[in-house]
């Protein structure tokens, strides 16, 4: 049985899609069999990220309204071959997407897949909680700012009372990711320090991701930062996450700091 | 063919907490008051019950009509007036209720009329213990009693007590204690950034509560209505 995370955050456009795809192919890369799936009805990204734009024929709407078989929707990877992506409709009203039907292809997924991973819409409405509903472990994408931290801890509430984990009393698993962190205006006080984000949103870290070119450039090829630079620091960066997400206990690294951070974070993190 | 159904019908009475409005004169005032707490707070009392304690104004019936539309306007709907003359009213103006502030333990045996009074009424509140975070957009309500909260209230939250508030964490949201008219009600936390603190209805929004404060342990209470605020170390 598969492992199903939601990748969510609240606000928009703070790295949910790039942190889906890169994650995903991070851990098809390892060997693992990986769907990643779009939730943002009617406004779709992660295909382009993931470079299959062109191929879609069938999509998540599709499936729960019985038009089109899970196989049929699915869309392998040219690059990875354990990777796969169902991706969300661009045309369909965001209602199409039932209960019921999400609780069906998620479970259908688990028994394909060793991970499935939701990359949820920005918000707070039905979209966002229905990419939650049936996860067991959440990565909350944070950038380091007020308005972002603010609805990051918004989100950790609803996956603690609106996910089907939390109603039937058992816990989600939660894993914070920082992306977009600048040292240089850190630095300058311009942006939250790591600490402060801890500070407020008491959540165990996964990874801290460096702003970087090289994101944007990935996105353009349609290829996941892990895999269109993977020596990039983005794309060191997420490895990394994608490696503690399997168990593995690397320490933390502050991007583009010096020494003394380091330990002062990973302290942090064991306790 | 007889009736199908014997069951009898029941009325239960059940006690609800509200907020309480208590205008003053001059009502323009009152509302300029009540439109700067709004803009600090948008939405605040939207989908809550409040009542109109009329005490305080001298009003006939348009002058009620006028100011719970009023109100109304700001997305506050009345649900009942209190302190009003009853001849006054009529079926456009929501009833008459003859409130007073009550003790939890009187609540307790109003929100079970059904059952006969047991053994005395418990001397101590229930206390409410939240041993996670409150996260913003959260808002624990706990009429009776203390609400203590293992961890931080976050920005955008809410903790509502009818006794105090014990936070061991950071206050970043908002701390309302003596809620049903308690005013040696206290709030405690470990570290304020808090949006707004309010004890038995006098409150303190971020601005007014000295920057020096910040990031320090505090506590929170009533000295004649004023609220005072002093560092715990
Ligand atoms: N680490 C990074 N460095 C630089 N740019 C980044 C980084 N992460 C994301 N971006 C850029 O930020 C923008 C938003 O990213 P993305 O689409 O992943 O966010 P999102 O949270 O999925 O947005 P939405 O809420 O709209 O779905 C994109 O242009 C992306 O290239
Ligand atoms: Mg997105």
């Amino acid at each position: 049985m598969g492992k199903v995370l939601v990748v969510t955050s609240g606000k928009g456009g703070v790295g949910k899609t790039t942190t889906t795809a890169a994650l995903g192919a991070a851990l098809a890369q390892a060997g693992e069999t990986v769907v990643v799936v779009d939730f943002d009805v009617g406004l779709r990204n992660l295909d382009l990220v993931m470079g299959a734009e062109r191929r879609v024929v069938f999509d998540l709407i599709n499936v729960i309204q019985g038009v089109a078989k899970l196989s049929q929707a699915l869309i392998r990877d040219k690059r990875l071959e354990t990777l796969w992506l169902l991706p969300a409709s661009q045309t369909r009203d965001k209602d199409a997407l039932t209960e019921e039907g999400v609780r069906q292809v998620i479970a259908e997924l688990r028994e394909r897949f060793d991970w499935v991973i939701c990359d949820s819409p920005a918000g707070i409405e039905r979209g966002a909680i229905l990419a939650m509903r049936y996860a067991d472990a959440a990565i909350i994408v944070t950038n380091p700012e007020v308005s972002s931290v603010r609805d990051s801890d918004r989100i950790i509430g609803m996956l603690d009372s609106k996910t089907e984990r939390a109603e039937n009393g058992s816990r989600i698993d939660k894993h914070l990711l920082i992306t977009r962190y600048d040292a240089g205006r850190a630095q300058r006080g311009e942006m939250l320090s790591i600490d402060d984000v801890l500070e407020i949103l008491s959540t165990p870290l996964l990874g801290i991701i460096p702003e970087s070119q090289d994101v944007l450039r990935a996105s353009n090829v349609g290829a996941p930062v892990t895999l269109a630079n993977q020596l990039s620091g983005a794309g060191r960066a997420y490895a990394e996450a994608a490696r503690r997400l399997q168990g593995e206990s690397i320490a933390m690294t502050v991007p583009n700091q010096k020494r003394g951070l380091f330990d002062k974070l990973f302290g942090r993190r064991a306790a | 063919m007889p009736i199908a159904s014997q069951r009898t019908m029941r009325f239960l009475g059940r006690s609800y907490m509200a907020f309480v409005f208590t205008p003053e004169e001059p009502l323009i005032e009152w509302l300029a008051q009540l439109d700067s707490w709004l803009a600090r707070s948008p939405g605040f009392f939207g989908g809550r019950p409040v009542v109109l304690d009329l005490v305080n104004v001298k009003l006939h019936k348009p002058g009620m009509v006028h100011l719970v539309a009023c109100l109304l306007e700001r997305g506050i709907r009345v649900i009942g007036l209190e302190g009003a003359d009853p001849a006054q009213l009529g079926p456009d103006l929501p009833p008459l209720l003859s409130g007073r502030a009550v003790n939890s333990n009187e609540l307790i045996a109003l929100a079970r009329p059904e059952q006969p009074p047991a053994a005395p009424p418990k001397q101590q509140p229930a206390s409410l213990l939240v041993d996670r975070p409150v996260r913003s957009g959260q808002s624990i309500i706990h009429p009776e009693g203390d609400v203590s909260v293992l961890g931080s209230v976050g920005s955008g939250a809410e903790i509502v007590a009818g006794g105090s508030i014990h936070i061991y964490g950071t206050l970043r949201g908002r701390a309302m204690a003596g809620h049903m008219g308690n005013s040696r009600a206290r709030i405690f936390c470990q570290k304020i950034e808090a949006e707004l603190l309010a004890i038995n209805g006098y409150y303190r929004t971020a601005e007014e509560i000295d920057a020096s404060y910040r990031g320090r342990p505090m506590q929170a209470w009533l000295n004649d209505n004023v609220m005072m605020i002093t560092a715990l170390n």
